[in-house]
């Protein structure tokens, strides 16, 4: 287990009454509303989900459907290689925005934007720019080569690869602050000596940059991924699942089967993401409650 | 004046050429929405880069609701702020209890409560959704504010009383002790000594609520459905329903919508950074 309890049975304790002081009753009460809505909203729905999902008539009806073999497949696309080259470029621009420039520290204020504001009004931006008739970049596309632009969310794979897009948009700019601030905390007595011997840029990140951010960097990427297994928004209200349901992810797939009434479905896509799930949990417990 | 080497220009040209596509690939989605909210409609499909007769009448037939699809905009856009400052509040008080609770008053089992609730803070948020979506039918609140508010407060206390936790282990015991012999009370304790001390990070905390429920679009989508009792997102992704999407105002309304947020990232800043980055990530 993760959780790790310092279970020192071998005093006996005394009986409950008799060690609660006012202070411990005051704490009791004072945590019994956060213990509520963790039991009502959490405790319950989960165990209920799970009781739901409990006939192995869905997980063979979810085999069945095609549409969940390709969310699956999809999913891990997403994680695999969506998260990837999120964190790769964020570990990219975490140096770039260490730079100390007046410029850069604007350009920071700026990039920040797609975390600060909400997904559905940028997203349906995007969503307008990929119309094949009306949007910005096929009418520019037009304009330089005479040719009609592709059809940019109707070809499953490209619709899939846009949504990797914003999604990437969106969060990158978290993951690069988090970042940044890892590699703000790198000694810079580190990179004088470096230089002294006359490392160059792949030298410093290679032996200097990499083994301090390490960690930091895999913590990220878990957690991330976590994260992004609940990411609704960027393959919705981007492709809305489509072109011919295609491009589902598990979180749009177990929500397509909740608006068809199909709970138990819907529960068992969620309960077949949770081999991927738990060992990211478990890790990410290992090192937050240490 | 000392003029800069060639080494130095070279640098600085590296730079620019990865700081000119980060600006571009960060404000080219917000820069076409605001594109779209200050142009005619007849402007907003020209694929120019500025509308050759910018105008505020978008702003104007939204804000006076003059389309069928934003009749309710006012409504709406009030729903939205009544739910995010809600479970702002909501999680604030909660939250705080419990942090104090764990963290000075070392309730017994505090521990544990607090590594259950960091569990669900790695629940992805659609993966809950299916199960509270029946759960909250269940208690009879579908279709209620208050269903909205209730899950945004689920999610959003775990991580506030994990960040609300770190700082108050921060605060020394001394504080406590010294406060005790004065003769306060628990209660005198949290109110005057704990709560003023942890300002700072009780407004992060307030804010992240708040910003968590007014941008949430999932939950808000699956828990309410009539038109007079949606927030603002739900009413935007209806815009997609239709065939004829009048996208100028749909691209309006969206811009409104991301100015609040926008504006109180801003504000606090300063609070929201440290104490975001700080709780994100435990390196």
């Amino acid at each position: 287990m993760a959780i790790t309890l310092s279970g020192d049975h071998a005093i006996p304790s005394p009986p409950l009454s008799a060690r609660l002081t006012t202070p411990q009753i005051w704490g009791v009460l004072l945590l019994a509303p956060y213990l509520l809505v963790f039991l009502a909203f959490v405790v319950y729905p989960v165990s209920y989900g799970l009781w739901l999902a409990r006939h192995p008539a869905s997980y063979v009806a979810l085999w069945h459907d095609p549409i969940f073999a390709r969310a699956a497949v999809n999913t891990l696309i997403f994680l695999l290689v969506g998260i990837n080259i999120k964190m790769a470029i964020a570990l990219f621009l975490s140096g770039f925005f260490a730079q100390q420039r007046t410029w850069i520290k604007w350009l920071s204020v700026l990039f920040i934007l797609p975390w600060a504001v909400p997904s559905i009004p940028t997203i349906l931006s995007v969503r307008f720019m990929l119309n094949p008739e009306w949007g910005v970049i096929n009418q520019l596309i037009f304009k330089f080569t005479a040719e009609d632009g592709p059809n940019w969310l109707n070809d499953p794979t490209v619709a899939l690869g846009m949504a990797i897009g914003v999604h990437i948009w969106k969060s990158l700019p978290f993951w690069t602050l988090i970042l940044l601030t890892g590699r703000l905390a790198i000694s810079h007595d580190l990179y004088e000596a470096a230089e002294v011997d006359g490392a160059s840029w792949s030298q410093k990140f290679r032996y200097i940059t990499w083994p301090s951010m390490q960690t930091l960097y895999i913590t990220c990427t878990l957690l991330s991924m976590i994260w992004t297994l609940g990411d609704f928004n960027s393959v919705y209200l981007l492709t809305g699942g489509g072109p011919a349901d295609l491009t589902h992810v598990l979180a749009t797939l177990g929500i397509r089967y909740l608006r068809l009434d199909q709970l138990s479905l819907a529960m068992a896509s969620i309960v077949c993401a949770l081999p991927f799930v738990l060992p990211l949990v478990y890790f990410m417990m290992k090192r937050l409650s240490r | 004046m000392k003029l800069p080497s060639l080494k130095e220009i070279g640098n600085e040209a590296k730079l620019l050429l990865i700081g000119i596509p980060v600006l571009i690939w960060t404000m080219v989605p917000i820069y076409h929405m605001f594109l779209f909210a200050i142009s005619p409609k007849e402007d907003a499909f020209s694929g120019k880069l500025w509308p050759a007769h910018p105008t505020l009448n978008n702003f104007k037939i939204v804000f006076y609701q003059e389309h069928y699809f934003l009749r309710d905009f006012w409504i709406q856009f009030f729903n939205s702020v009544v739910i995010a400052l809600s479970a702002g509040a909501l999680t604030l008080v909660i939250a705080t209890a419990a942090a104090f609770s764990i963290s000075r008053l070392r309730v017994p089992g505090g521990r544990w409560v607090m590594n259950l609730a960091l569990l669900t803070y790695f629940i992805p948020a659609a993966f809950l959704a299916v199960p509270m979506y029946r759960t909250m039918g269940n208690y009879g609140l579908l279709n209620n504010h208050w269903s909205l508010i209730l899950a945004m407060v689920t999610i959003a206390s775990p991580y506030a009383i994990w960040v609300l936790k770190q700082a108050s282990d921060k605060l020394p015991v001394e504080l406590d002790e010294a406060a005790t012999m004065d003769g306060a009370t628990t209660l005198q304790l949290f109110r005057l000594v704990y709560v003023p001390l942890m300002m700072p990070s009780l407004v992060a905390i307030g804010t992240y609520a708040i910003l968590l429920a007014w941008n949430e679009y999932l939950y808000a989508f699956l828990l309410l459905s009539k038109d007079t009792e949606i927030t603002l997102p739900v009413a935007l992704g209806n815009f997609l329903a239709a065939d004829d999407s009048p996208w100028e105002l749909l691209m309006t309304t969206g811009f409104i919508y991301a100015l609040p947020p926008a504006a109180i990232y801003y504000a606090f800043k300063r609070y929201m950074v440290g104490g975001l980055t700080a709780g994100a990530v435990k390196s």
